[in-house]
């Protein structure tokens, strides 16, 4: 009993070094947004000192000079609007194709199987042209485009989970005098919920690291989101600057923390679920 | 009950396929047409036969790109799923911090390819500096690269799903085996990996696909330096389309190889894991 002991104390230590280890590359990152830019090249694996250091000015430059948080807010806004409109429409389509059955129903849902397959490269280049022609090109919108792509692992993962739902809860429903469609939003999506929670996670988690997509789509003279902002420090010509580069790295993963760490139980749960249906 | 919910096609049904047909369906059959015309935007379309797709195969560097990425998938695929699989094993057992050092290895998960590539681009050039080298100097220095990002990104993901299908075995045969006499090697390959076999599948699926289909991470980490010969195939063909004018249809043409590729490759390795799957 000792010895194991012992050697469960040995593991967490060994693992403590490992994790420490394992971010260390942000918390370079981190340091290196405070220190002039000049030095971030030259020096980048040693702490700021008195003569690097430069207090937050990467990220007033960073916030100033590349609009971040503008971009910071139609990244939010995109996001947020688009896993709201695919959660609500892709659970009521796999709803209803669960639900009745019939040649069209099928049709709609080994469509969405086998978009799941299809890589991005092969529509991206039609599906830039099909959005600019029908002025979807702006983050109102991107959304319907992002319900069109995202729907098909969306309507897959509802369909699964509406199987198990037992249809007599249904039924007894309409029977009251509910109608279907009071009956989906009081009965059925409650019942819902974790599912709900896995497909937001998922679709969260793919939308806000979207580069892509909205590259293409979006009118970039206008709108940009934070990856697009962060390709264009460092693609755009004449000197990077590496200081307000390290500052949006930061500015952009401090969200994607807060957001894991406040609800990480669910994003852990959504992504075991998500991985064992598809 | 479903004579009375028929009807309700319209609400239930109509925005997610009208979205769907905008964002999927129509670009779709869009690409395949393309494919097969000269073009510079859809309206001065004309149709070409398969001499696109002869460009595309005689286009040394997609020839190039093909090998690269292949070797890459297959490497990164290794590479994720032992050390994924391992920690899985290490984090579910008796001891103190597991959940801790499960978010920790998940984390990196959670940013984007466009930031990963930079946090790493930095790092890199760091390490690699006082040797007078640099990542854009060699292809293979951006391999390495590539190969350890995606690994820092996706290690977790594949161990969170690892760790499901560890905690989804049933203790008893563990036990049964270990009262028998087998020792802790022989239940490891002979129980718990056999019994693993779904979540070995899914997790070698994620992992190929996800290696073929890179981009944001090899556009912000190499963006194709040294001239082009660390690009990967999506990357390759994101440069047919937006760095060559005239070559739009050429592009197109690639997009439908990588489609079928992507689609062939997952479909092989499917049905290889799936026939070793054991019934519990």
């Amino acid at each position: 009993m000792k010895r194991k002991e012992k050697l469960s104390w040995a593991g967490t230590g060994l693992f403590t070094f490992l994790c420490i280890f394992y971010i260390l590359p942000i918390i370079i990152v981190l340091f290196n947004s405070f220190k002039k830019k000049a030095y971030i090249n030259l020096e980048p694996f040693t702490l700021p000192t008195d003569k690097t250091f430069v207090g937050t000015e990467n990220y007033l430059n960073a916030i100033d000079q590349y609009g971040l948080l503008e971009a910071v807010g139609w990244t939010v806004f995109i996001t947020v609007g688009s896993v709201l409109v695919i959660l609500v429409c892709t659970s009521m389509c796999a709803w209803y194709i669960t639900r009745v059955k019939n040649r069209f129903t099928k049709g709609v849902y080994l469509l969405c199987v086998f978009s799941m397959v299809v890589p991005f490269q092969m529509v991206m280049f039609t599906l830039s042209l099909v959005a600019d022609r029908l002025g979807l090109n702006t983050p109102w919108g991107i959304i319907i485009i992002y319900l069109g792509f995202g729907a098909g692992l969306a309507v897959f993962m509802f369909c699964g989970f509406v199987k198990s739902i037992p249809i007599e809860i249904e039924e007894a429903a309409l029977i009251d005098g509910c109608s279907p469609l009071r009956m989906f939003f009081s009965v059925v999506l409650p019942i819902m919920k974790p599912t709900y929670i896995s497909v937001g996670i998922l679709e969260t988690m793919w939308i806000w690291n979207d580069f892509l997509l909205p590259y293409l789509v979006l009118d970039t003279n206008k709108y940009k989101t934070v990856s697009i902002v962060i390709q264009y420090m460092k693609g755009s010509f004449g000197r990077v600057d590496m200081g307000a580069i390290m500052a949006a790295l930061i500015l952009a993963v401090i969200p994607v923390v807060v957001f894991y760490l406040s609800c990480q139980k669910h994003i852990i749960k959504g992504v075991a679920a998500g991985a064992v249906k598809g | 009950m479903e004579r009375s919910i028929k009807r309700y096609l319209p609400i239930f049904v109509i925005p997610t396929m009208a979205a769907f047909a905008i964002g999927f369906i129509i670009p779709f059959i869009m690409g395949i047409w393309l494919s097969f015309c000269e073009f510079t935007t859809v309206t001065d379309a004309t149709f070409v036969g398969i001499s696109n797709y002869i460009k595309a195969v005689q286009d040394a560097m997609f020839v190039h790109s093909f090998w690269y990425t292949a070797l890459f998938a297959v490497v990164s695929l290794v590479v994720i799923n032992v050390i994924a699989f391992l920690l899985a094993l290490a984090l579910t057992q008796n001891m103190r911090g597991t959940n801790l050092f499960r978010t920790v290895f998940f984390m990196p998960n959670l940013i984007g390819g466009i930031v990963l590539g930079y946090i790493w681009q930095l790092i890199f050039n760091g390490i690699l500096a006082p040797y007078g080298k640099a990542l854009a100097l060699n292809e293979w220095y951006g391999f390495v690269g590539l190969v350890i990002l995606v690994a820092w990104q996706q290690i977790g993901y594949m161990m969170i799903i690892y760790i499901a299908g560890l905690q989804s075995i049933p203790g008893d045969v563990n036990e049964a085996a270990a009262i028998d006499g087998a020792n802790g090697i022989t239940r490891l390959f002979k129980i718990t990996i056999p019994m693993m076999m779904p979540s070995i599948t899914i997790c070698t699926f994620l992992s190929i696909t996800n290696g073929f289909k890179l981009f944001d991470q090899n556009l912000s980490l190499t963006a194709g330096e040294p001239s082009k010969l660390s690009e990967m195939m999506a990357m390759n063909i994101y440069q047919t389309f937006f760095g060559r004018v005239g070559w739009e249809g050429v592009g197109q043409a690639k997009a439908v190889i990588f489609f079928l590729i992507v689609v062939g490759i997952g479909l092989i390795q499917l049905r290889m894991t799936r026939s070793k799957e054991v019934q519990q």
